[in-house]
């Protein structure tokens, strides 16, 4: 009853100044719609540039490092073991790229419940041959159709058909700008020579652009029976183990664990990627601050509109307390009012946001680099209206918080005696 | 003997800005049921200012007031309101009604803020002191658009909405005509004999005055007639 009536008086007292309303409430409206466009384009871009890395990226990557031993010699020596021993120019020994035991290791993987997927890989540096001149480049070796499956091989290529590339028997899928390099079409045969000498025609089967031009002039792929026959290598040769866990965020205690238990170099995509993660939130940062900014100067609209209501309204707000309304009341019915501000303008302003996120979601983007995508990326997180929304409440409370704490300490008896 | 609605004893008020000059010195009176008292006196005597004490609206004073025999000094400002909704019904030299509600409505709202009826019960009880006053047919036009007679009324009927224990005027006459005028002094007068209201009226109207129950005059502070 009682809060109806406060609700009641609050509603009257919109009304009876509508125009204002709607201008306070239009501030909120904006600011809002533009808080959930900026950030749902510029998570979209975040999502987008963080997947052209880490959607291929392994979570996981199991390698040997070619380095010096940690423990050489003289630190063994019985002579020499207490004291600090200074060594100079050490070098790595007989160390080989090959992961000893592949076979169990990836078998033990996959068996982890952790894990999503496990591919292996065999990364070799090669020559391709284009007439006298020698250009460096890498060939990875891949499991195709495990590769398309976690890592979106097949969205990258864009020419020629990946799984070729596991069918057709000395087959080579190219980066675009080394193809351009090679002037190699699809259906060529390439000339590649290997760090042992070994020269080898492979037959071109498609492009691939990741978006990184450096990238896709260096790097090409073939199915990893093409490059163990490259290297001479027999079938259980890889160099690489990729993991691809259920939960990002696990990766790097998982590479701590799978280093120890296999003995053997683990990299975590955190690590390997830290730059992409700090853009990211950088950008993120950025856009809520942008977005808040635009939240508070909504704010101050409606503490404006507020103040200059409660000195229109002394009149009233004498005589509701004369009638006997308490200064909490008075108090509880401008903060209504400002919070009912907030509350239309803020609903109205998700709904403007969707609004604009899908209209950006429709324009079209084409770029060369980004094969996959056709129109403007936006991030529909539920989350970014969320915050929207409260902090539509917030500032609108606070807005109205010192005017209702003015208007609660109105003196009637001064109002009413100072006509 | 009649029954002590308002009891005012000993009290003192101080202005204190720019200078600390006394308006009040040891007022000290009371008011029975069904009384209409008027309050007379020169500009500046006092009587608007002991007014907002007796109303409790104005709680920086000395001494000691009653309303109902229960004291109202000293109590806060929560409580002093409820007591005001209830107890006290108010007409001003200004009208000073909503102009957000209707003429119905702002007779209601004290009444809904009570809280004792029914919004139903309200509206009925609204529309019979509105038709009691002769202004029913106001009941659904806005308050501004009301002429200054009129909104007077509409004053008093909202004055009356929670049968008061005592109605406070302030210049209610002041600002008005003499045909309108004339016309809430009856309306006062038949308040007061027909339906036993208590009445507190300051006014600078000897005629007002002459014509009421009882008279108190101040003078620089002080009551020299009552």
């Amino acid at each position: 009853m009682r809060s109806k009536l406060i609700f009641g008086i609050a509603k009257s007292l919109l009304l009876a100044r509508w125009r204002q309303t709607l201008v306070a409430a239009v501030g909120v409206t904006f600011s809002i719609a533009m808080f959930i466009t900026l950030l749902s384009f510029m998570n979209g871009l975040n999502d987008l540039l963080d997947g052209l890395i880490l959607n291929r990226t392994p979570h996981v990557r199991l390698y040997n490092e070619i380095k010096p031993s940690e423990n050489q010699p003289v630190n063994a020596a019985p002579g020499f073991k207490d004291s600090y021993n200074f060594i100079s120019s050490v070098k790595a020994g007989v160390t080989r790229q090959e992961i000893y035991n592949s076979g169990p290791i990836l078998q033990t993987i996959k068996n982890d419940p952790r894990v999503l997927g496990v591919t292996p890989r065999l990364s070799t540096q090669v020559f391709y041959n284009e007439g006298t001149i020698d250009i460096t480049g890498v060939i990875n070796g891949v499991d195709v159709e495990e590769e398309m499956r976690l890592f979106n091989f097949g969205d990258y290529v864009t020419e020629g058909s990946a799984i070729d590339a596991e069918q057709v028997a000395n087959s080579i899928i190219l980066g675009k700008g080394l193809a351009e390099i090679l002037v190699a079409d699809i259906g060529d045969v390439v000339q590649v020579t290997t760090a042992q000498g070994e020269r080898f025609p492979l037959k071109v089967v498609g492009y691939f652009q990741s978006g990184i031009q450096e990238y896709d002039k260096v790097q090409s792929y073939a199915s990893i029976a093409t490059t163990q026959k490259l290297l001479g290598k027999p079938a259980n040769y890889i160099t690489d183990i990729q993991v691809k866990l259920h939960d990002l965020d696990m990766a790097p205690a998982v590479a701590k664990e799978y280093a120890q238990l296999f003995a053997i170099d683990a990299e975590d995509i955190q690590t390997a990627n830290a730059q992409f993660d700090t853009g990211s939130s950088i950008r993120s940062l950025i856009s809520y601050a942008v977005g808040v900014t635009l939240l508070i100067v909504a704010g101050f609209g409606i503490f404006n509109i507020l103040n200059m209501m409660i000195y229109e309204k002394m009149d009233s707000i004498a005589i509701l307390k004369a009638t006997g309304f308490s200064g909490s009341d008075v108090n509880r019915i401008f903060l209504v009012i400002a919070l009912s501000i907030g509350l239309f303008g803020g609903v109205v302003g998700l709904l403007f946001g969707l609004i604009f996120s899908v209209i950006i979601d429709n324009i079209p983007f084409n770029t060369a680099a980004l094969p996959t995508i056709k129109t403007y990326p936006i991030n529909y997180s539920l989350i970014f209206y969320f915050i929207g929304g409260s902090f539509a409440l917030i500032t609108t409370y606070f807005a109205g918080f010192f005017p209702a704490r003015k208007a609660s300490r109105v003196d009637p008896v001064e109002i009413i005696r100072g006509k | 003997m009649a029954e002590t609605i308002l009891d005012a004893r000993h009290i003192s008020k101080e202005f204190h800005d720019p200078v600390t000059v006394k308006v009040l010195h040891d007022i000290t009176f009371s008011i029975n049921k069904g009384e209409f008292v008027s309050v007379i006196g020169k500009s500046g005597c006092g009587k608007s200012t002991l007014l907002y004490i007796l109303s409790t609206m104005d709680t920086d004073y000395a001494g000691e007031l009653l309303i109902d025999k229960e004291l109202m000094t000293g109590r806060k400002d929560v409580e002093l309101a409820a007591i005001r909704n209830e107890k006290i019904g108010f007409v001003f030299q200004f009208h000073y009604l909503l102009n957000e509600f209707t003429v119905l409505r702002n007779v209601m709202l004290p009444g809904l803020k009570l809280g004792r009826y029914t919004e139903q019960e309200v509206e009925h009880r609204a529309m019979e002191r509105l038709n009691m006053l002769g202004i029913g047919h106001l009941a659904t036009k806005s308050a501004y658009r009301v002429s200054g007679g009129e909104k007077q009324r509409v004053a008093i009927a909202r004055a009356l909405i929670n049968d008061p224990h005592i109605i406070m005027g302030d210049e209610p006459t002041g600002n008005l005509d003499m045909r309108n005028s004339e016309m809430v002094f009856e309306i006062f007068k038949e308040l007061a004999e027909v339906h036993n209201q208590t009445l507190l009226i300051v006014t600078h109207d000897p005629g007002f005055a002459e014509r009421s129950g009882r008279i108190i005059e101040m003078e620089d502070g002080r009551i020299i007639r009552m």
